[in-house]
């Protein structure tokens, strides 16, 4: 069979018509995105009272941390345990500045943000160079001296009773209301997916999946994985650092907690459950890992343990994650 | 002929063992330069000192003219270099189209804003990076194969899959690792009319294959190692009738006269 692809075919004509293929799946791929985006827009219609919408905010904020970080753990190959923190130091940053320093919502938001690019790019930048889960370390570390300097600065943060935060103003406006802020979460939930999806069919996403199938030919063919990983870590530390921006002012309150360990493992077993370099697992897994306590708490005491039960069951029957365990069954390959 | 790899007294130690002693030689635009020696020769390792895997303990690798000694892999791409694997390295988590469009890593303007907007600048650049991989899995006999995932390859098809992702790179040194190594004798030749069309094309080809037909068919100057050292260097008919050659091949010495 094979004989008839031979190399003579070379005398065909060289420069195949650029733009006659177009990237299998992309069809798919928008399809998929306007169903989010008609599920996020028609979901409120299902929602009876506010307690859900503020379940479903809750929801799509993880989801967008979550999104984030499985650019970094599914895509990059590295592992951060200190998402935690840059999601506390988005909300913090903005409420610190908003607070103390008298800045405009609109002004403090952003500028925590750029706080949070500089830090990740000060963590990442010298241990991204390295081997091995420096990152890993170098993040946890991270993620402890956060929650330290949060709880006993109380001067400026309120020390472990955490801080009230300004609600979100633009224009005069104040965002205020479950509906608009589900309105502003889903929004950034949407966004956050588009833009990974764009960012995974890229010449860049191309360079991460390389590095993560074989490091040493990705190198030979000039891509430098050090400054791959190292802007892939920056983008899914802002995006974790705008949930939490978002998180503090629609809650108009913020404590250390937020910054904790715990936290930072409960984002990785989100990804992780959901499944690992898949864009849409993480949505999966940030909803069902956040809804499910919820759900169990008519439970009681026993909540703990079928949580975890939950988890265990999940690793064994889906061991590549939810997402892309699923997508094998159907038969074709989901990202 | 401009001389576009140059490699002056390079030598590597691993703890007790000199795996490469004070070797130098070059490689002009449009040679095929074959580096072939018994198992234990050192192929491996030079092939790693040539693509920046490996720092040489002693010496200086030129890449057309630069000075590339001791800098990463990515730099030694960038400096027109490209390279195939005796061990597969294809990047198994993508398909064979992906494999051959990241080849394009270095003429691609990777940025993250368009990458993450999906500019239009960025879907023109994507259309015609996909367009010239198609044309290079045309050119290496891969059409039938064109979407399909590279797990589901055979053998065969995914060393094929590693010269088009490698000439992908547009590389004015091609390394190839044993191209022809488990492919059949039709799959051989094709392997070797491609060489030659490179080499035709000015591309400067050094090969490292144990199929010696090969060899002897497409080198313009072949390099034998033995033992870390240079046995000999030459055109393939001067080399396959010198005696030290023969001798380290068969592994005894010439019955005496």
């Amino acid at each position: 069979m094979r004989a008839a692809a031979t190399v003579s075919e070379r005398t065909a004509p060289a420069a195949a018509p650029a733009a006659a293929r177009s990237r299998p799946g992309a069809a798919g791929q928008r399809r998929a995105l306007a169903g989010l985006a008609l599920l996020l827009a028609l979901a409120p219609l299902a929602f009876p009272n506010a307690y859900v919408y503020e379940v479903a905010i809750l929801v799509a904020l993880n989801a967008v941390v979550c999104v984030g970080l499985n650019l970094l753990i599914g895509y990059a190959g590295q592992v951060s345990l200190g998402h935690a923190a840059f999601f506390a130091l988005g909300g913090y940053g903005s409420a610190l500045l908003a607070v103390h320093a008298g800045w405009p919502v609109w002004a403090s938001l952003p500028a925590a943000l750029a706080a949070v690019a500089l830090i990740a790019w000060a963590v990442g930048r010298p241990t991204l160079r390295l081997e091995g889960h420096t990152l890993a370390m170098a993040t946890l570390g991270l993620g402890v001296i956060v929650s330290i300097v949060l709880a006993n600065e109380d001067r400026l943060t309120g020390g472990p009773d955490g801080m009230s935060v300004p609600p979100l103003a633009l224009f005069g406006h104040t965002l205020h209301g479950e509906r608009a802020w589900y309105a502003v979460a889903a929004a950034a939930l949407w966004l956050a997916v588009a833009m990974a999806l764009n960012l995974v069919h890229s010449p860049v996403g191309r360079a991460l999946r390389a590095l993560h199938g074989s490091p040493v030919a990705a190198e030979t063919l000039g891509i430098d994985s050090a400054r791959w990983k190292l802007r892939v870590f920056v983008i899914s530390a802002v995006m974790a650092a705008t949930a939490g921006a978002l998180a503090a002012h629609h809650g108009g309150f913020i404590t250390p907690g937020k910054a904790s360990f715990l936290h930072s493992v409960e984002l990785v077993i989100m990804v992780v459950f959901g499944g690992m370099a898949s864009v849409w697992g993480a949505v999966v897994g940030a909803a069902v890992l956040t809804l499910l306590p919820q759900l169990l708490t008519v439970l009681k005491d026993y909540e703990t343990m079928v949580f975890g039960a939950v988890l265990v069951a999940t690793m064994v029957f889906f061991p590549r994650g939810i997402v892309p365990t699923l997508a094998r069954l159907w038969g074709r390959g989901a990202r | 002929m401009t001389i576009l790899l140059e490699v002056e007294g390079i030598a590597k130690r691993f703890g007790g063992l000199q795996v490469i002693e004070s070797l130098s030689f070059a490689v002009e635009a449009g040679q095929v330069f074959s580096i072939i020696g018994p198992n234990g020769a050192g192929k491996t390792t030079l092939l790693n000192l040539l693509t920046g895997i490996y720092r040489p303990d002693a010496g200086r690798v030129r890449l057309a003219g630069q000075d590339v000694t001791g800098l990463a892999p990515h730099r030694w791409a960038a400096a027109g270099l490209a390279r195939t694997f005796q061990n597969l390295q294809v990047f198994f988590n993508m398909s064979a189209l992906d494999n051959v469009m990241t080849g394009r890593h270095r003429h691609e303007r990777c940025a993250m804003w368009p990458s993450l907007l999906h500019t239009p600048a960025l879907r023109r650049a994507e259309a015609d990076c996909r367009g010239r991989a198609v044309a290079l899995l045309r050119r290496v006999g891969l059409a039938p194969w064109l979407d399909a995932e590279a797990e589901a390859m055979p053998y065969g098809a995914l060393k094929r899959l590693e010269i088009a992702r490698a000439l992908a790179a547009e590389p004015r040194l091609l390394l190839l690792d044993e191209p022809a190594a488990g492919l059949n004798a039709t799959e051989a030749r094709e392997i070797d009319a491609l060489i030659r069309e490179l080499a035709a094309e000015g591309i400067a080809v050094v090969l490292v294959e144990h199929n010696m037909r090969l060899v002897m068919e497409v080198s313009d100057r072949v390099l034998v190692l033995d033992r870390g050292r240079k046995l000999a260097e030459g055109p393939p008919h001067e080399v396959a009738e010198d005696e030290r050659v023969v001798e380290a091949y068969l592994g005894t010495t010439a019955e005496p006269a």
